[in-house]
């Protein structure tokens, strides 16, 4: 925990740095018009940094404590998050429909080890049911593809 | 304030679409709430888009029926799967899980949705009676009062929220800044964009949302293993009879834990400690509290009243102020100024039909819902049966499909991702979520406010002590700022007299 406590504590002040680098660019002081567009930022930065060296100095003083991930915990978080990425990385080229139901139907066979009948239908049944409720009955559309072009839509 | 106007609003929420729309809300927000992952805030989030292209009366009320639904719902996954759906519900698993167990499931659950429901229309009432009041002073608010308020909302946050008070002003800082981010409305600048046009539009905290809590608390709760195991529950007509019966012995239980609920409630972050708080007075003023933790039908009551009572609250100072008491209230709020309106103490004067509809759909929201998750537990718990292979894809994709809808932008579902695995990381080292969305949404908001009063004081900040209201708001303010360096030398001092027992885990 500590040491993830620390690298969190120091990323955020680097986010920090750089805010209070733009806000400089913008003027921190006082124009004609009130508080120039940096002011705000830099003030908050100015905490924040203060805020996190508080936090990494808590946690230094701490013994090591619980790891903040076990290797037993790390897979599951692993093969949850990385096939989901994969889902956004499809949705950028082959549009939501396709890439929700190849992510479906992948996860199904991966950890759920389905037979090939249910993941057809399931992952089918998510993209028909969310382009009927999203895209015709409230006109929300959604990011489309190659498929949907030869479809016409 | 006259009942003509309450009388108005009944007529807007019983019209037969506005209750179809209330039943619909009810069951969606109840399949949102026992889903993992899914909660008020988020469900609300992914569903807003739906709301685009609806009146505003009919669009608050799926909302606010959303929110009653995954309140009824959180209860069922605390009781039967001692799962807590939402952070307020963990109180109710200490003695509603045991209670299953011993196969008095459905008196639990029984007592949860009545709980709720008292506390709700307790809460409710007390809004129909105040709203107006607020609503009429907050209308001779000028800019440092409204920065005052917004100081204390965030600082209770810091001081009354539990948890570690400098993690709980990083999220604040964070979500402050997150808002900066984009065009400058005042001065037309670009900030924070480091040249990048995809940063050109800024965060949007609804996507925000829907990351943190949903695909973060997916990751955490996969990290726990790949399966739930509950506990059957038969609920009949004749178990919820009995169980009413039994209940009103406990109107002490019920009265002090809807008081706790509504005054922690329409402050930010309220549900949790309210129900914390009123779990531990419950146990402190009972005959036999060494029943607590063991199945005691209290035990349940006294939570879910102040949950409720609290929930319902957090709905007051977003209605009359425009300043959202909680993640799900700052989701509504979104929803408000997308369909064109514009929160506030105005909205009274303004749209008399859309506020009183709004209020009058809080009781028949309630009572159509306390109705039918009585009638239909089994099919909600089912669905804590649907396998996690299934849940986990179907709820990333359900997200992705909300994160896009909110301004038809492939970047927010990139954000959605980037925001799940901060909430995950936040979640585990104990940084506070809600806080963080709150600045996000009040952001413009705040900085207006600060700059508008600096421009009338001509840059002193005094000028937030110099007017009464505002002078009051701000030491209070300052007080629960400084509550978390004081603490430890109050509790010396009272050290040696008995205290009741309250901890308090932050967010909520």
């Amino acid at each position: 925990m500590r040491t993830a406590d620390l690298t969190t504590a120091l990323v955020l002040m680097a986010g920090g740095v750089l805010v209070i680098w733009d806000s400089l660019r913008l003027g921190i002081g006082w124009s004609s018009d009130g508080p120039q567009s940096g002011f705000f930022p830099f003030w908050l930065a100015v905490v924040l940094i203060a805020s996190c060296a508080a936090i990494a100095w808590q946690a230094g003083r701490r013994g090591r404590g619980r790891p903040f991930l076990t290797r037993a915990q790390l897979k599951p978080v692993l093969t949850t998050l990385l096939p989901s990425a994969g889902f956004v990385v499809l949705t950028q080229f082959i549009g939501l429909y396709v890439a929700s139901a190849l992510f479906m139907g992948f996860y199904m066979r991966w950890i759920g080890r389905y037979g090939w009948i249910p993941i057809v239908l399931i992952s089918v049944l998510f993209p028909v049911v969310t382009f009927v409720v999203f895209e015709t009955w409230f006109l929300v559309p959604m990011p489309k593809g190659p498929l949907e072009a030869w479809l016409g839509y | 304030m006259g009942w003509e106007n309450l009388l108005l609003g009944f007529g807007i929420a019983l019209q037969p679409h506005n209750l179809a729309v209330a039943v619909l809300g009810i069951t969606l927000g109840t399949i949102i709430g026992v889903l993992p992952g899914l909660g008020g805030a988020n469900g609300v989030a992914i569903l807003l888009p739906l709301t685009f292209s609806m009146h505003p009366n009919s669009a608050i009320i799926l909302l606010t029926s959303l929110y009653w639904g995954a309140l009824f719902g959180g209860a069922i996954t605390s009781i039967l799967f001692n799962i807590p759906g939402e952070p307020w519900s963990v109180a109710t698993t200490f003695d509603g899980y045991p209670m299953a167990r011993q196969g008095r499931g459905g008196e639990a659950l029984t007592a949860a949705f009545t709980s709720s429901f008292v506390g709700a229309l307790f809460a409710v009432i007390l809004i129909t009676l105040f709203a107006p009041l607020l609503a009429e002073i907050a209308l001779k608010f000028g800019p440092p009062e409204f920065f005052a308020i917004q100081l204390l909302t965030f600082s209770s946050f810091i001081g009354l929220g539990g948890g570690n008070p400098i993690k709980s002003l990083v999220s604040i800082l964070i979500g402050f800044i997150l808002a900066c981010a984009g065009l400058d409305i005042v001065t037309g600048q670009l900030r924070l964009t480091f040249g990048i046009t995809e940063l050109m539009k800024g965060f949007d905290f609804i996507v925000a949302v829907i990351g943190l809590f949903g695909i973060g608390e997916i990751l955490l709760s996969v990290e726990e293993g790949l399966s739930f195991r509950g506990v059957h529950a038969r609920i009949n007509p004749k178990v919820v009879w009995q169980t009413w019966k039994t209940l009103p012995r406990y109107y002490r239980t019920f009265i002090r834990s809807a008081f706790i609920g509504f005054w922690m409630g329409f402050k930010p972050g309220g549900a949790t400690p309210a129900s914390f708080m009123s779990y531990a007075f419950a146990k402190r003023f009972s005959r036999n509290p060494e029943r607590f933790g063991k199945g005691a039908i209290e035990g349940v009551v006294a939570p879910e009243t102040a949950a409720h009572a609290a929930g319902s609250a957090a709905l007051l100072p977003m209605i009359t102020l425009g300043i959202p008491g909680s993640p799900t209230a700052a989701v509504m709020l979104g929803g408000l100024i997308i369909w064109g309106l514009q929160p506030g103490p105005m909205l009274f004067q303004e749209k008399p039909d859309f506020v009183w509809g709004l209020i009058a759909s809080m009781y028949t929201g309630n009572v159509i819902g306390v109705a039918m998750v009585l009638a239909f537990v089994p099919f909600f718990a089912a669905i804590l049966r649907i396998p996690f292979s299934i849940l986990t894809p179907l709820i990333v994709a359900v997200c992705a499909v909300g994160s896009y809808a909110v301004h038809d932008s492939m970047i927010d579902i990139w954000y959605m991702l980037l925001f799940g695995v901060i909430g995950y990381v936040f979640k585990k080292l104990d940084y506070p979520l809600a806080p963080l969305v709150l600045a996000l949404v009040l952001g413009d908001l705040a900085e207006n406010a600060l700059r508008q009063s600096l421009i009338m004081s001509q840059g002193s900040l005094l000028i937030l002590f110099q007017r009464p209201i505002s002078g009051v708001i701000s030491v209070v303010a300052l007080l629960f700022f400084a509550l978390p360096v004081i603490n430890p030398y109050i509790r010396r001092a009272r050290a040696g007299k008995p205290t009741v027992e309250v901890s308090t885990p932050h967010d909520g």
